[in-house]
């Protein structure tokens, strides 16, 4: 069948006239097309369609250092009643992913890089000379749904400098999934950064339209804090956390006992922190981090490794971002999320005179090999949460190993199957066929286990 | 032999009947052909002989899981996925708990098979684009897309919840999906001329692919890994790839370069606050297990826009009780050579690469310790921020300590000294002895030979700068 023209197979459901192709040039379809659908060639149009993707050019920069982009783990909606446009599931989708490995979920800018605050790591600050850009609320809308219709992105994430006070920005960014929800009953996913300082109301309405609300602790130690972002507060950051926590708790109760009660950022709150800007050691981030994910109920903490922001202040050395640092914190992270480690025993992974995360092998390898005496470990015996201490086991070969050892015990090319690599768990496991005796007393067993460092080339294409 | 047709590629219903009679007949897997629509799989299958099987035979049950499995198992493209869920089938039925061993060979390999499919629907649902073209009364969204496997069908309702008020198709190479708000309806399959060539809205999603993508933090691997090339075809954004990589060390290059040159606030003006911040952060730091017995942390001290920085080892007893470097012994014979070489020691930033004393109780007294590698580690820290602000065209390492913090690595004093290095973050550098070491030397001809060097040392370093 694949000979057919598009106006046959369009004919197939729909009998009418065959037309070709033409690009909108309609009437009636608002925002975004308007500028570019308008008769090419004159001044003014020209004008104003560089107009926009100029700002958007800006604004997006702009929020680039925020890494959050999740769009997972919010109610589920849909828009199959023909009325509005959107859906979520419960899994976000990565629309695209940047040269950065970065997954490209929302469409993340901010509603304007003006600020009147002075933080030093921040590109957006007063004393910074970018070029700034300022879009309306209107502007957001249009670009948002252009954006969902062809299926380019999840939803929006929108943040903001802060311009004249905070109340003022607060109802800006509010307005915005206001518009999204109520005129246009947009089902997709909102993200929304709070302002701290701004009116506990106005935060309860953005968790209103928002599947989620952040607000950024933007350093792991308070001293850091005060150096580089002199005009925050961490009491009142954290004032404002648990502000959101706990309307995120009234609506869970109020959901619970009427049905249609208003939800309240179904997709909870998440934060970030800045990784290599101050004095903190991986210990104390990972300590950090686990009292936010307890005292505010957070979803995420993310790291973002500070990396060298054109027209930087002065008070930051200009280095490559540490990425391998921030792949490692995130890893510390995900073994206390999803792996049972309590935090003082992944800061025992970490170098003690130094307490930092080794760089060349994970913090789980990092933590097996700092206790030695703990492993093997027989995988048809053991217990679930010591299954998951074997470095190269993840949750999901954990729990096939569950499964299966119940019906026979199992052998290590049983085990091969069932995970990624079987060399890298050999020696810290026992099975029917498989004892590591040799392996496991080897004082040298740290570079048998350890990731072959590639050797870069020098003349690479 | 047995030949069973399945009408689609993706007909799972069909599928079922067919296993469900053959599996109650007890056919084993070896007797059944099956092949899709009238493309025959087998050459020696002879006639299709679909002949009647024996009279309804008992019902029996099947695990949830195997359902689930073969669901999507079914839409793979894998020509042998019916044969192989068949013989999974009448597997089930003698070993009813075969689902939950994970490590069963053939249970495996339609996990992977289901794994591979799933995958392919997150990613048609990821990566298709819709490019709106104009039609009586609206516009209508039409994207081109081309799947591994067989799963466009199974994908609908995931495009009809999402865009039930927008007319869309979907074009693929098997079939095409078409929505008009209110049904939807199958064509047949079409082919990339079909779909329409671009939308003026695709240059603003490449304005923004563009800008959102940090240079400063290349990760083409994690791309690769989640966007593989064979998506890139219908994807707009990604034809900016080849450029961006290009440009991207040449951006962030220059990202560094202009902040470096031309820093909007110049030397001494906000440098001076943000260096009594960062020592008063030095002040309360806990980086390494030296701050514990130690009286306090000794920072480094001089004018912020100094052109010559001199580090040392480590505050000694002296140092730790005053709050400030080079007062002690070591200080004082620093002070004579500074002299003698004819530098102003208050022109020059002093500090230490470590910024607590180290030291082991013997009797009444502290007797110098020797900082580790993990503590030097610890402390660089401090030393990078200091040199981040100060910024000095030259800076004189004394002693090995102070060598390892500034270049990262062991340096052999004799091997580097008497020449101008460079320091891996920019900035040159001059490595001489610690001015303890003179004070240790036993031989008085020797230590005054020594001390000449150092001067020497001094001296040749702050002509670099002069």
């Amino acid at each position: 069948m694949t000979g057919a023209t598009f106006a046959q197979v369009l004919s197939v459901p729909a009998p009418g006239p065959a037309r070709p192709f033409t690009h909108v040039t309609s009437p009636g379809i608002t925002g975004l097309s308007n500028l570019v659908r308008l008769a090419p060639g004159t001044y003014i149009e020209r004008m104003a369609q560089l107009d926009t993707r100029e700002k958007l050019a800006i604004l997006a920069d702009a929020a680039k250092y925020d890494a959050s982009c999740a769009s997972s783990g919010t109610a589920k909606r849909n828009s199959a009643d023909g009325k509005g446009i959107g859906s979520t599931e419960g899994m976000g989708i990565c629309h695209a992913y940047a040269p950065d490995g970065r997954c490209i979920s929302l469409l993340k800018i901010l509603l304007t890089n003006s600020c009147i605050f002075d933080c030093h790591y921040c590109i957006n600050r007063k004393s910074s000379n970018v070029r700034r850009a300022r879009f309306t609320a209107d502007e957001v809308v249009e670009l948002t749904l252009a954006f969902y219709r062809r299926n380019y992105i999840e939803g929006l994430f929108l943040s903001s400098g802060i311009i004249r006070s905070p109340d003022y920005t607060m109802e800006q960014l509010v307005e915005v999934a206001r518009s999204l929800r109520e005129d246009h009953h947009f089902r997709g996913y909102i993200h929304l950064k709070t302002i701290p300082d701004a009116d506990p109301e106005l935060v309860r309405l953005a968790g209103v339209h928002a599947d989620r609300v952040s607000i950024n602790v933007e350093l792991p130690t308070a001293g850091g804090l005060k150096r580089l972002a002199p005009e925050k507060d961490g009491a009142r950051i954290e004032g404002a956390m648990a502000d959101v926590k706990a309307s995120i708790a009234d609506s869970r109760d109020a959901t619970r006992k009427y049905k249609s009660a208003p939800r309240f950022a179904p997709a909870g709150q998440s934060t970030q922190m800045i990784v290599g800007a101050d004095a903190a050691t991986d210990g104390d981030i990972v300590k950090r981090a686990s009292t936010l994910y307890d005292r505010f109920g957070l979803r995420r903490v993310y790291y973002s490794a500070f990396s060298p922001i054109p027209d930087a202040s002065a008070v930051l050395p200009l280095r490559r971002p540490p990425l391998m640092r921030e792949h490692r914190l995130y890893q510390s992270d995900w073994l206390m999320r999803f792996y049972d480690y309590r935090p003082d025993e992944v800061v025992a992974a970490a170098d003690p005179s130094t307490g930092m995360l080794p760089l060349d092998i994970d913090p789980k390898l990092a933590w097996a090999l700092r206790f030695r005496d703990r492993f093997p470990i027989d995988i048809n015996r053991a217990p679930r949460e010591m299954l998951l201490r074997v470095p190269g086991l993840g949750v999901k070969a954990v729990n096939a190993i569950l499964t299966s050892r119940r019906w026979r015990r199992l052998r290590l090319d049983d085990v091969a199957r069932l995970t990624v690599s079987v060399t890298k768990i050999r020696p810290f496991i026992v099975a029917e066929d498989w004892r590591p005796v040799m392996l496991t007393d080897r004082a040298d067993l740290k570079p048998l286990v350890t990731p072959k460092r590639e050797q870069l080339e020098l003349f690479a294409a | 032999m047995r030949v069973v047709t399945i009408p689609e590629p993706d007909d799972f219903d069909a599928w079922r009947d067919a296993a469900r009679d053959l599996a109650a007949a007890s056919v084993p897997p070896d007797d059944v052909v099956w092949q899709v629509g009238d493309v025959p799989t087998d050459l020696f299958a002879g006639e299709s002989n679909t002949r009647a099987l024996p009279g309804a035979a008992p019902a029996f049950g099947v695990p949830r899981a195997f359902l689930d499995l073969a669901r999507s198992a079914i839409l793979s493209r894998e020509p042998e996925r019916f044969a192989l869920l068949y013989t999974l089938l009448t597997r089930l039925r003698r070993e009813p708990k075969l689902m939950e061993d994970r490590a069963d060979r053939l249970v495996r390999r339609l996990e992977e098979m289901a794994k591979a499919v799933r995958r392919d629907i997150h990613k048609m649902r990821a990566f298709l684009r819709f490019r709106e073209v104009a039609e009586e009364g609206g516009s209508r969204y039409v994207a081109w897309f081309e799947p591994e496997h067989h799963i466009v069908r199974a994908n609908a309702a995931f495009f009809v919840n999402r865009f039930a008020s927008m007319r869309w198709s979907i074009l693929t190479p098997e079939l095409s999906l078409h929505w008009d708000g209110k049904a939807l309806a199958q064509g047949p399959g079409a082919t990339r001329g079909d779909a329409p060539e671009g939308d003026p809205t695709e240059e603003v999603w490449k304005t923004y692919y563009a800008s959102i993508f940090n240079p400063a933090r290349l990760k083409v691997g994690a791309m690769l890994k989640e966007m593989p090339r064979k998506y890139w075809k219908n994807m707009p954004e990604t034809a900016l790839v080849p450029e961006l990589l290009a440009g991207a060390q040449a951006r962030e290059a220059q990202m560094i370069d202009t902040a470096r040159t031309a820093a909007p606030s110049p030397k001494g003006t906000n440098s001076m606050a943000a260096w009594q911040a960062l020592r008063e952060e030095a002040l309360g730091c806990t980086r390494c297990p030296l701050y514990a017995p130690a009286t306090q942390t000794v920072f480094g001290e001089g004018p912020i826009d100094a052109e010559m920085m001199i580090v040392g080892e480590q505050p000694g007893d002296q140092e730790d009780l005053a709050g400030r470097p080079f007062v002690g012994p070591a200080g004082q014979v620093f002070d004579r050579a500074m002299a003698a070489a004819e530098v102003d020691r208050t022109r020059v930033y002093v500090t230490n690469a470590v910024k607590h004393f180290k030291f082991e109780p013997r009797g009444k007294r502290r007797i110098h310790a020797k900082p580790g590698t993990g503590e030097i580690e610890a402390c660089r820290w401090w030393i990078g921020q200091e040199l981040a602000l100060v910024r000095p065209r030259m800076t004189v390492a004394m002693g090995a300590t102070a060598a390892r913090s500034l270049f990262g690595r062991t340096m052999t004093i004799s091997r580097e000294r008497g020449r101008v290095l460079d320091l891996p973050d920019g900035g040159a550098a001059w490595i001489t002895v610690h001015p303890s070491y003179l004070l240790r030397l036993p031989d008085k001809v020797q230590a005054e030979e020594e001390f000449a060097r150092f001067v020497e040392d001094l001296r040749a370093a702050a002509k670099v700068v002069a």
